[in-house]
């Protein structure tokens, strides 16, 4: 066996501190090792994105990189959103409301993703959202739902009223 | 509050029943990654099981060598078909009445195939374990091509079954086939042939796609071989039958195995078969005495548990002059890959592709049915749809086109000369179904009207003057489909699963305070169960939704029922919802009569309760009577407040629909975009409109892959072309079309609140929608039919045989 690899990650603001092997990816690492099980594996090619998680502020698909490639990071997973006092986030009560998941197994990636796109483009258009959850595959939703939830998000917090309303 | 001042509309709409947008209460946890999936699940001393597959399509083995894999650290052990065969668990039944190798037993029929299952400490090690099975081949020839199946010198591909000239269907014409199905008059159908004014032939293929839902297939097995029981979590839309199956195979009694199917990452058909990888993971942990895990990826996923379709349908209609049609008549050469694993009702070996009138009133038909093996992985299971439901919508539906175009009718009014009319329900079909509800001309000039459908006609011919004048390389379609649906199996009178009779079942106990758990024997996959079926008791029993517990999934707690495909949970789990709540009203009704004093009779039900008739202060709600079910029950009545109902459907429920697309193809890039994409469903009594629409998004969207991108396709050799998401049209969030919605509502005479099901019933319609578009754009050019799916490549490539 090769020599384990030290490192140290924060997750969900607090700091970890393993030895793993070289060739453990971050998704095995977050799900096996730390109990993390909200980011999925769909693919483990990069393709389908139910493994994504908040890295240093990008969008990182976790089946895709060392763990050892995180030594340092910050990390942020579905586990990290609600807010303080455990109620939902605004994010994952606007999927809620606009039907914008049914399996629940994109979710935990889609949220992660949508958090990310609502911080580089607060206001997004509906083709907006489309390409910026390009990444993430959902098989039960038709993206509709989503796409609506992302841009309900978007006007709660910009405190102005929605225009979207679940069917 | 205080509960005096509450109007009527407040006490109902606090109970959340039928008809509300209520918001799902899984969401609660899936949105915070809290979900309970089977990959999830890590249990103490857990070992990794993980499969050494066949590279070739068809060949003996001649040797497996895992001295090299046994030797390396962290293996715990390596199986192979010898290691099965003691047990007799080297092969396995099919729920087609076939069987199929669970670990190759000499020879590999599919690439792909199970070879052999190493058992490692973590899936790291399993998987250079894998790469240190040698196992080595002489190839034979491979078969994929499902037209030579039957030629006489086709290679013979099932040597275990030499010599069986009779299968589970019937009789076998060649070694290479499985059955022939045949329904209808065949006499009476040829003369409808040969007084025809005009007839239609066509080969449409439907070909293999694939149900992919995010999560693959999975399980945990757990043996303790003190108590002798086993548990097993798993994938599974039908954990009951799983449980049946595991019991009958491996000889531990059924009540000493536990299955338990947690939160499902979607399924569509994927997850109702038994895998080799349930057999293996369960031999392995009796042999190891350790829980062992096995999960597929996506490769194995797409390459090995199921496929869907893989059907080629050669069909023809007569008509007279004016479009009515008077035959139809159907052979389907189905390939049903190396082993018959379809997931049909028993004594079904097409499903109910037996549907395929359609929503037409054709006086005679006659369908047959081949199923042949080929070198392609094992499954034909039902990608939401009832069982080969979609596969029969797609071939009447293009018929109905290529028929239209041949008469010079509008496709829209081909199909309202020829609807069942609204008061021939129940309506008898040519091929043996009673329709139990529809009003299909309503629904079609609903969607027309709503479309605006004249003047897109008037603007396509428009478009199609400029093509021809030079003026724009694009050409439009408008996509018309109607489709008949035939979900809620089944009647226990032709529909079971090896011998176990279709029925579903729930059980509702009702607490002392009023709150309520249920259990029921469906499994929800994102149908959003937990949500729905609270829904139907809240209704029933003036119970919040709110205080309603819903579990399923769990055979040792929830009631026997067959799970959930073919979108059987509404008609029949839904059934028996609301007739297991009755049961429990008719004893709250003598509980409430009891504590008001007055005769049974002399109550009526008003929303939450009973109130005297002519009297209605006087009236005990349900919370009430609970509480006197347990303490104070009327003398001679055993006390407590529950039911359980096993509900055996009197027939299927028949939903139908209207679906409307408008396409633009660019015929120098093949590139298609949907303009506009209107449906309109009718699924009976609605029990929460906001999930009927995300299930009517998601469905469409699945028809959507599968019409314009999906193939599982196999080279010559027999290597599986396209079993990544890298190639397997997965469409994102770019590519989805926008999708509107409609509804009429056509209640199912014969079910208890009058629901029919909806889930599958986008994909059954949508496909044939978005393929009628297609061939609709090109029908100017002189195309009658593309075969699908209509990608880019497929679409520049017709458009250059048609010199556009
Ligand atoms: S599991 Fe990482 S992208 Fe699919
Ligand atoms: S909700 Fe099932 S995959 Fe998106």
């Amino acid at each position: 066996m090769t020599d384990q690899i030290p490192i140290s990650i924060t997750v969900n603001g607090r700091s970890v501190r393993r030895f793993v092997d070289p060739r453990l990816l971050l998704i095995h690492f977050l799900r096996e090792d730390l109990g993390l099980t909200g980011a999925h594996i769909g693919c483990e090619t990069s393709h389908c994105g139910a493994c994504t998680v908040d890295l240093d502020g990008m969008s990182v698909k976790s089946c895709t990189m060392f763990a050892a490639q995180a030594d340092g990071a910050t990390i942020t997973t579905i586990e990290g959103m609600a807010n303080p006092d455990g109620t939902l986030s605004v994010l994952q009560e606007s999927f809620r409301q606009m039907h914008g998941l049914q399996c629940g197994y994109c979710t935990p990636g889609m949220i992660m993703r949508a958090s990310v796109l609502l911080r580089e483009n607060p206001d997004p258009t509906d083709d907006e959202v489309r390409q910026g959850i390009a990444g993430n595959l959902c098989r039960c939703t038709g993206y509709q739902n989503i796409v609506k939830a992302v841009r309900h998000a978007a006007a709660v917090i910009n405190g102005r009223p929605s225009q979207e309303a679940a069917e | 509050m205080n509960e005096m001042v509450i109007t009527r509309e407040q006490r109902e709409a606090r109970l959340e029943g039928m008809g509300c947008k209520r918001k799902r209460v899984e969401d609660i946890r899936f949105t915070q990654g809290k979900g309970n999936y089977v990959d999830d699940l890590k249990l103490p001393g857990m070992l990794h099981g993980d499969f050494v597959r066949s590279q070739y399509g068809h060949a003996r083995i001649k040797r497996i060598d895992a001295a090299k894999a046994r030797a390396l650290p962290g293996v715990i052990a390596v199986l192979t078909a010898d290691d099965l065969k003691p047990l007799g668990l080297h092969w396995m039944p099919t729920l087609a009445g076939d069987v199929q190798a669970v670990l190759a037993d000499g020879k590999v029929h599919f690439q792909n195939q199970e070879i052999a299952f190493v058992v490692a400490e973590n899936r790291y090690v399993a998987d250079d374990a894998i790469q240190l099975v040698e196992v080595e081949y002489e190839e034979l020839p491979v078969l994929v091509d499902p037209f030579k199946a039957l030629d006489p010198d086709a290679p013979e591909l099932r040597p275990d079954l030499a010599g069986k000239t009779v299968g589970a269907h019937g009789p076998r014409k060649h070694h290479n086939h499985i059955f022939e199905w045949t329904v209808g008059d065949r006499a009476a159908t040829d003369e409808a042939f040969n007084r025809a004014d005009v007839t239609i032939k066509e080969m449409i293929s439907y070909q293999r796609v694939h149900p992919s839902p995010l999560e693959t297939c999975q399980c945990v097995a757990s043996f303790d071989k003190i108590k002798g029981e086993l548990t097993v979590h798993g994938t599974f839309q039908a954990p009951h039958v799983i449980r049946t199956v595991a019991s009958l195979l491996s000889k531990i009694p059924e009540h000493k195995i536990h299955v338990v199917a947690p939160d499902i990452g979607g399924g569509f058909g994927n997850k109702v078969g038994a895998y080799s990888g349930y057999i293996c993971a369960i031999v392995a942990t009796i042999v190891t005495g350790q829980p062992v895990k096995w999960v597929e990826d996506r490769i194995e996923n797409l390459s090995t548990t199921s496929f869907a379709r893989d059907y080629h349908m050669t069909t023809e209609i007569a008509a007279t002059k004016d479009g009515k049609v008077t035959g139809l008549r159907v052979h389907v050469l189905a390939d049903h890959g190396a082993f018959d694993a379809c997931a049909d009702p028993s004594k079904w070996p097409a499903g109910f592709f037996n549907i395929v009138t359609g929503s037409y009133d054709f006086p005679v038909a006659h369908l047959a049915v081949d199923g042949v093996y080929t070198n392609k992985a094992p499954g034909g299971v039902a990608y939401r749809c009832s069982f080969r439901v979609t596969e029969a919508a797609y071939c009447i539906e293009r018929a109905m086109d290529i028929l239209a175009h041949k008469l010079g009718l509008d496709p829209a009014e081909l199909r309202l000369r020829n609807f069942v009319r609204r008061d021939q329900f129940p309506y008898q079909s040519a091929l043996g179904w009673e329709y139990d509800s529809g009003d299909y001309d309503t629904a079609m000039r609903k969607a027309m009207d709503a479309v605006g459908y004249a003047e897109l006609r008037a603007e396509q011919a428009r478009r199609r003057e400029a093509f021809r004048r030079g003026e724009t390389r694009e050409i439009m379609g408008i996509g018309v489909s109607f489709f008949t649906e035939i979900v809620g199996a089944g009647p226990s009178k032709n529909c079971d699963i090896l011998g176990v009779a279709m029925f579903d079942s729930a059980e509702i106990r009702i607490h002392p305070t009023g709150s309520i758990i249920a259990r029921m024997g469906s499994k929800s996959q994102g149908q959003g169960h937990e949500t729905t079926w609270a829904q139907i008791i809240a209704t029933e029993l003036g119970i919040p939704a709110d205080d309603i517990m819903i579990e399923e999934g769990n055979t040792d707690t929830a009631p026997y029922g067959l799970g959930t495909y073919g979108s059987r949970s509404t008609p029949v789990t839904g059934a028996a919802i609301a007739m297991a709540a009755r049961k429990i009203k008719a004893k709250a009704q003598m509980i409430a009569a009891h504590l008001l004093e007055v005769s049974e009779y002399d109550l009526e039900w008003d929303i939450d309760g009973f109130r005297v008739k002519g009297n209605p202060e006087r009236a005990k709600t349900m919370k009430e009577i609970a509480w006197a079910a347990y303490n104070s029950p009327p003398p001679g009545l055993e006390p407590g407040l529950e039911a359980v109902n096993y509900y055996d459907p009197p027939n299927m429920t028949y939903p139908f629909g209207a679906y409307i697309c408008v396409m633009d193809i660019d015929v120098d890039t093949g590139v298609a975009t949907t303009r506009r994409f209107y449906a309109l469903d009718d699924c009976g009594t609605r029990i929460n409109p906001m999930i009927i629409e995300g299930q009517v998004h998601g469905g469409l969207t699945e028809a959507f892959a599968i019409a314009m991108g999906q193939e599982i396709r196999y080279d010559e050799l027999g290597n599986v072309i396209g079993a990544s998401f890298m190639d397997f049209f997965l469409p994102t969030a770019v590519e989805t079309p926008v999708w509107e919605t409609d509804f009429t509502v056509t209640p199912s005479p014969h079910h208890p609140i009058g629901a029919k099901g909806v889930g599958e019933s986008p994909n059954v319609g949508g496909v044939p929608c978005f393929s009628n578009a297609v061939n609709d754009a090109f029908s100017f050019l002189g195309a009658t039919h593309i075969q699908m799916p209509h990608d880019a490549w497929r679409l520049w490539q017709a458009a250059q045989d048609l010199g556009a």
